[in-house]
């Protein structure tokens, strides 16, 4: 999900119908026809003026304002609602579990996608590199929902499979309810989110490695290189591009969690799994404290939008060519 | 004479396999769990988590359907079609009007919609909240199909948009010279010619739609209105002790999306693949 400058290309003058009189003053019709053409962008333009960038704005102006919805009072507080957040131990808690989910997804959905994506590649049969991507990718195609739903049975005290797998290895004594206590819940939601996105990135790092073009492979394996040498010496650079996105892309969306928190645990217990999404739909949705609820969308949008900066500066960069 | 380097490369094949299947089957396996969960009693889920059902209850799907997912379903395919064509028709008509039609402040307009790739549902949540109440769709599906349609849009836009670009310029040249207006050569010339993106552009609005979660649980709260995945938690709450019912909801949410994937693999590919990499 990128701009991409080098791509654009200025669309080019229309041509005047062949069999078209030459307009009395062409630079006027040119004008106007240009105008007109705006008919073509206007929607998308339209719909994301008011329903994206506005609320937006409106999001700024509403983190200074004190706000019971239900009374509809607004009264004007300043810099109260982020002298409060910076003074919330829970903000804390939330800003540190989505730091936890991008490290960690990081490590298995980029890193770990990376490996699994040249390990892939690297089997003989083309059928079963086929299969085993479409294999991985299926959790990412269900819904964060239904995942998290399947994981809260699965991590459930009573009837779960993983307190159930644990007995029967002989290792009953790391049993345990998985999100019901304060110091697992928040590890046992990212577990699950690792498994439920591993796939995509491992599908997305297929489709770089296969762009890869093989003599360079040939040559190594000719030249007696061996696997290892092969994957940091082509791979690894070769898909460099594609790494540096895909940690972008990882970390924003570690920043915007929500889904799978609010289905699992809604925070708990004690606020001890909660992140900036779920903490500012509790604090809006449930406390009724609108302008604070603004002001942590307003300390998400910052990190979103450094990210994207990155991220734009990243795929600027020249590519590597072969 | 098998050297010891050999033996090494062998052996790591063998390992490297076993892994890859044994991922695949902790993929598998908790996705096996539930489908068979669906078809057990309330009283074999917690005996024995590992065994198979003794009897399949496949009513459990009747009575999930009629405990209201049935509505669910209802509500998921209409705001996923309908969003899903708005999506997809606002955004190749933006995207040729970039590429291919001389507008005003070309440049404005290209970062403005694909500006909106960077921009987090969350931090809009509070305003739209406000602007949907006082626009009187609060509880209502046009709030969801106005706003997927919103956050769609950009990537939609930007996925056509590469592809049309590399549509040779020739093509409208030709339908120019046959005198066709832009808006025909848009529809029977450029449009028919994206279609591999389209498709592609087409599955991953639906995979979005029909998973979404946010903004169907804040703007909607009426128990038809709802979608899926907010039906779902709302089946987990209100009949929290007959979990089988729940796996067979589950099931019926997830099955559509699953073997929506592994039809139309190749466009998922293509519009993931372009989506990140182009």
């Amino acid at each position: 999900m990128t701009v991409s400058d080098t791509a654009w290309k200025p669309a080019a003058p229309p041509t005047a119908p062949f069999s078209a009189k030459p307009p009395t003053n062409p630079a006027a019709k040119f004008a106007r026809g240009r105008w007109r053409n705006a008919v073509w962008v206007l929607p998308a333009v339209l719909l994301l003026a008011v329903f994206a960038y506005l609320p937006l704005v409106q999001n700024l102006g509403f983190s200074f304002l004190k706000w019971d919805i239900y009374s509809g009072r607004q009264t004007f507080v300043g810099a109260d609602n982020y002298v409060r957040m910076f003074n919330d131990p829970i903000f804390w808690k939330s800003l540190l579990n989505n730091t936890l989910y991008a490290v960690i997804s990081i490590a298995f959905q980029v890193f770990g996608a990376m490996i699994l994506a040249a390990m892939i590649e690297g089997l003989r049969s083309q059928r079963w590199r086929g299969i085993l991507r479409a294999v991985y990718f299926v959790p990412s195609a269900i819904s964060l929902t239904v995942a998290g739903l399947l994981f809260y049975f699965i991590y459930e005290p009573e009837m779960g499979i993983l307190n159930a797998a644990l007995d029967s290895m002989g290792l009953g004594n790391f049993t345990q309810a998985w999100l019901g206590q304060e110091n697992t819940a928040i590890f046992a939601i990212i577990a699950m989110s690792q498994w439920q996105g591993f796939g995509y990135c491992t599908l997305l790092f297929s489709v770089a490695l296969q762009r890869i073009p093989s003599e360079l492979y040939e040559a190594a394996s000719i030249d007696g290189v061996g696997p290892f040498q092969r994957f940091f010496a082509i791979s690894l650079p070769l898909v460099r591009e594609m790494t540096g996105l895909m940690m972008i892309v990882t970390v924003s969306g570690a920043f915007q969690v929500f889904n799978e928190v609010m289905v699992m645990t809604s925070g708990g217990p004690n606020n001890s799994s909660q992140v900036l999404g779920t903490w500012l739909y509790r604090s809006g949705f449930v406390r009724n404290d609108f302008g604070y609820a603004a002001a942590v969308a307003t300390a998400v949008f910052v990190i979103t939008l450094v990210l994207a900066v990155i991220q734009l500066r990243i795929s600027k960069k020249r590519r590597v060519q072969w | 004479m098998v050297t010891r380097s050999a033996v090494l490369l062998v052996l790591g094949r063998v390992l490297v396999k076993a892994f890859l299947l044994a991922l695949a089957v902790v993929v598998i396996y908790p996705l096996l769990w539930m489908l068979l969960n669906g078809v057990k009693s309330n009283s074999e889920l917690f005996s024995n988590p590992f065994a198979l059902p003794v009897a399949w209850k496949w009513d459990n799907y009747v009575t999930a359907w009629n405990r209201g997912v049935g509505d669910y379903l209802t509500t998921s395919v209409l705001v996923t079609v309908a969003s899903t064509i708005a999506t997809v028709f606002i955004s190749a008509w933006a995207a040729y009007g970039l590429t291919r039609v001389n507008i005003p402040f070309n440049r404005v307009v290209l970062v403005l919609i694909l500006g909106g790739l960077m921009l987090a549902p969350t931090v809009a949540l509070i305003p739209l909240v406000k602007m949907f109440q006082s626009l009187g769709l609060y509880n209502n599906l046009w709030a969801l199909l106005i706003l997927y349609t919103a956050f769609r849009v950009p990537f939609t836009t930007f996925l056509i948009r590469a592809y049309m670009m590399d549509l040779p310029t020739e093509v409208d040249e030709a339908a120019s010279v046959d005198g066709a207006s832009k808006a025909r050569a848009f529809w029977q010339v450029i449009l028919p010619m994206c279609k591999p993106i389209l498709v592609s552009t087409v599955l991953l609005n639906i995979l979005f739609t029909w998973n979404e979660y946010l903004f169907a649980m804040v703007f909607t709260s009426g128990g038809a209105l709802q979608t899926l995945p907010v039906g779902l938690t709302n089946l987990m709450s209100k009949h929290g002790t007959d979990y089988p019912v729940v796996f067979a909801g589950m099931a019926i949410a997830a099955i559509p999306v699953i073997v929506l994937f592994f039809a139309g693999q190749r466009y998922f590919i293509r519009g993931l693949a372009d989506g990140v990499g182009k």
